[in-house]
Order: C-alpha cells, then sequence, then structure tokens
C-alpha cells in the first residue's frame, strides 16, 4: 500500500463486506501520533478467526476467510513503532451489539511512516462503491476537523442515490473546502 | 463552502433524471476492489471511470461499479466489462491513463480495446 488512505479504504471495504450499516472512518493527529481507526457494526469476527486475522499465512480457507489486509495494516503501523489491534464480537455471541474495532497508532515522525495520501478519494470511492451502506468520517488535526456523515446527506436527498456523480462531486468539494477553509 | 442545500438542488435536479435512467443500464464496468486491487493502484482506475463515463454522457447506459477479488491478483488492477448477450471483456493492468481510450472506444463504439485485455498480456 502506498500510503494511509488506501489502507483505510481496504479495511473499510471489509466492514462493508461484513454487512455493516455505518462504518466510522476516525483518523485523530495529535502531535506525532496519528490514530487510525475504522469501526463498524458488521457480522463481527468469531473469536477462532479474530486470533489469525493479523497473520499472512494463517487461514482456515475453504473459499478464503482473512486476507492480506490487515497484515499490510499491522506492517505499516509497526515499522513506524506504532501498534495495531483488532477487537471483535460476533453477531452469534452478541446479537445486539456486535461489529468490529481497528485501532492503529502511527508514529508520523518516523522516517517509514507512509504519507496520509488522498483521503477524500478514499471516501468518495466507498460511498460510490456502497451507495446504500453508511459511512461517519472524521480527520482530526491540529488546525482542521473535517467531518462527513452520509446519514446527513441522505436525509437531504431522499430517494436519489448517494453514487449518483453530481453528488460525488459535491461530497468531493464539501471535504476539501473543510481541509482548506481559508480559499473560501 | 458547499453547503447542504447545494445537496438539495442536486437532488431536485436528479429527481426527474433517476426515473428516464431505471432499466435502462445495459453495459457494467466491475472494478476490482480487494486488497490486490487497492494496492495495485485500482482507486484512481475506478476514479477515472466515475469521471469519464459521466463526461462522456454514457451514465444512462453504463453502470461503473466495484467488486472484490476477481482472482487474478498478478494481473491487478483488474476491470471486467459486462453487456447483456455478449463475452465479458477482462482488462488487465489498468491505469487511469489507459481508460479513455476504453470510454471512447469500448462503451461508446461497441469495440473491445483488445491490447489491453488480458488475452493479449503475457502470462
Amino acid at each position: 500500500m502506498k500510503d494511509l488512505s488506501l489502507n483505510l479504504l481496504d479495511i473499510a471495504e471489509n466492514s462493508v463486506k461484513a454487512g455493516a450499516t455505518l462504518t466510522q472512518l476516525l483518523l485523530t493527529q495529535e502531535g506525532d501520533i496519528l490514530t487510525f481507526q475504522v469501526v463498524d457494526d458488521g457480522c463481527g469476527m468469531t473469536e477462532e478467526i479474530l486470533r489469525g486475522v493479523t497473520d499472512p499465512f494463517y487461514t482456515t480457507r475453504t473459499t478464503r476467510k482473512v486476507g492480506m489486509g490487515l497484515p499490510l495494516l499491522r506492517m505499516a503501523a509497526e515499522q513506524t513503532g506504532g501498534t495495531m489491534e483488532v477487537e471483535s464480537r460476533h453477531r452469534d455471541a452478541h446479537p445486539d451489539n456486535h461489529g468490529t474495532v481497528v485501532t492503529a497508532v502511527f508514529h508520523t515522525d518516523h522516517i517509514d511512516c507512509p504519507p496520509v495520501g488522498d483521503l477524500v478519494a478514499t471516501v468518495t470511492t466507498l460511498i460510490q462503491g456502497h451507495p446504500d451502506a453508511d459511512f461517519y468520517f472524521r480527520h482530526t488535526t491540529d488546525t482542521v476537523q473535517v467531518e462527513l456523515d452520509t446519514r446527513d446527506l441522505r436525509a437531504v436527498l431522499g430517494d436519489v442515490s448517494l453514487a449518483e456523480y453530481e453528488v460525488l462531486q459535491w461530497i468531493t468539494g464539501f471535504l476539501q473546502d473543510q481541509y482548506n477553509p481559508q480559499e473560501t | 463552502m458547499k453547503s447542504l442545500a447545494e445537496l438539495q438542488a442536486i437532488k431536485e435536479k436528479m429527481q426527474g433524471k433517476v426515473a428516464l435512467r431505471e432499466g435502462s443500464g445495459d453495459k457494467r464496468v466491475v472494478v476490482g476492489m480487494a486488497t490486490c486491487g487497492i494496492a495495485a493502484g485500482a482507486r484512481p482506475v475506478l476514479n477515472a471511470f466515475v469521471e469519464q463515463v459521466n463526461a462522456a454522457g454514457l451514465t444512462a447506459s453504463v453502470t461503473v461499479t466495484q467488486t472484490g477479488c476477481i482472482g487474478i491478483c498478478q494481473f491487478e488492477p483488474v476491470v471486467e466489462v459486462f453487456e447483456a448477450g455478449k463475452e465479458k471483456v477482462t482488462y488487465v493492468k489498468m491505469t487511469a491513463d489507459k481508460v479513455a481510450r476504453i470510454v471512447e472506444e469500448h462503451l461508446k463504439g461497441g469495440k473491445p480495446v483488445a491490447e489491453y485485455t488480458i488475452g493479449y498480456t503475457e502470462l
């Protein structure tokens, strides 16, 4: 993965595949520490799968249960001196409160820390591919807080799809404006 | 600053169009967006298709969607084009730069760009 926005896209795609109705993408930069978190209300993982999920050579593969996404995220975080953790509650054991939380911590002053990349493209790509799922994106740094909640947009749009080109363009502009508040 | 009022205006504009569009999308462009595709650069390819299909005025007949791993990770980014009554066309090792020709010659003109397809790639 070239940058963190691609890791974010990859991990969030797992959440959608796990049937999440709401996937939260939370990035918080405090000094030299970047906390990267994906929180979903999808089906969750059983303890057995959770144990092996960050090992790229683990599989219970009948077709395929886990892939390279989390190992790649773990590698990216750990090579900056950071960490990655996955917590998950499977829907069989927690029917009312299931889902997965992936948390990665990056030391952004480390020379091996990848750039953040194009987060706006990651958010629009997720929405384009999954217009019926909801996403909450929040990126907080020392200077800006950028936020988008597709539930707010859906309330305005009614039955018009979030994947319409004009809507995606609006979302891109809406996020870019928040990143560059002085330009307007 | 973009406002929700602008989004409301987009909604009103789109509502009329949506009714016309239903049931017509006869070509489907599917971009592999699993770990393998994303790592190989599928995101800019997908965004180029979304942009250029719209710019070419093809949104009524072409749908751009995403899928998971197509199973040929070494050829990612992979793009498949499905059309009713025709064989699937698989484009491999895609880049955003290749998208313009596919939109023009294949999606608009109906003729697949042979040299971008898997059949032309050395296995």
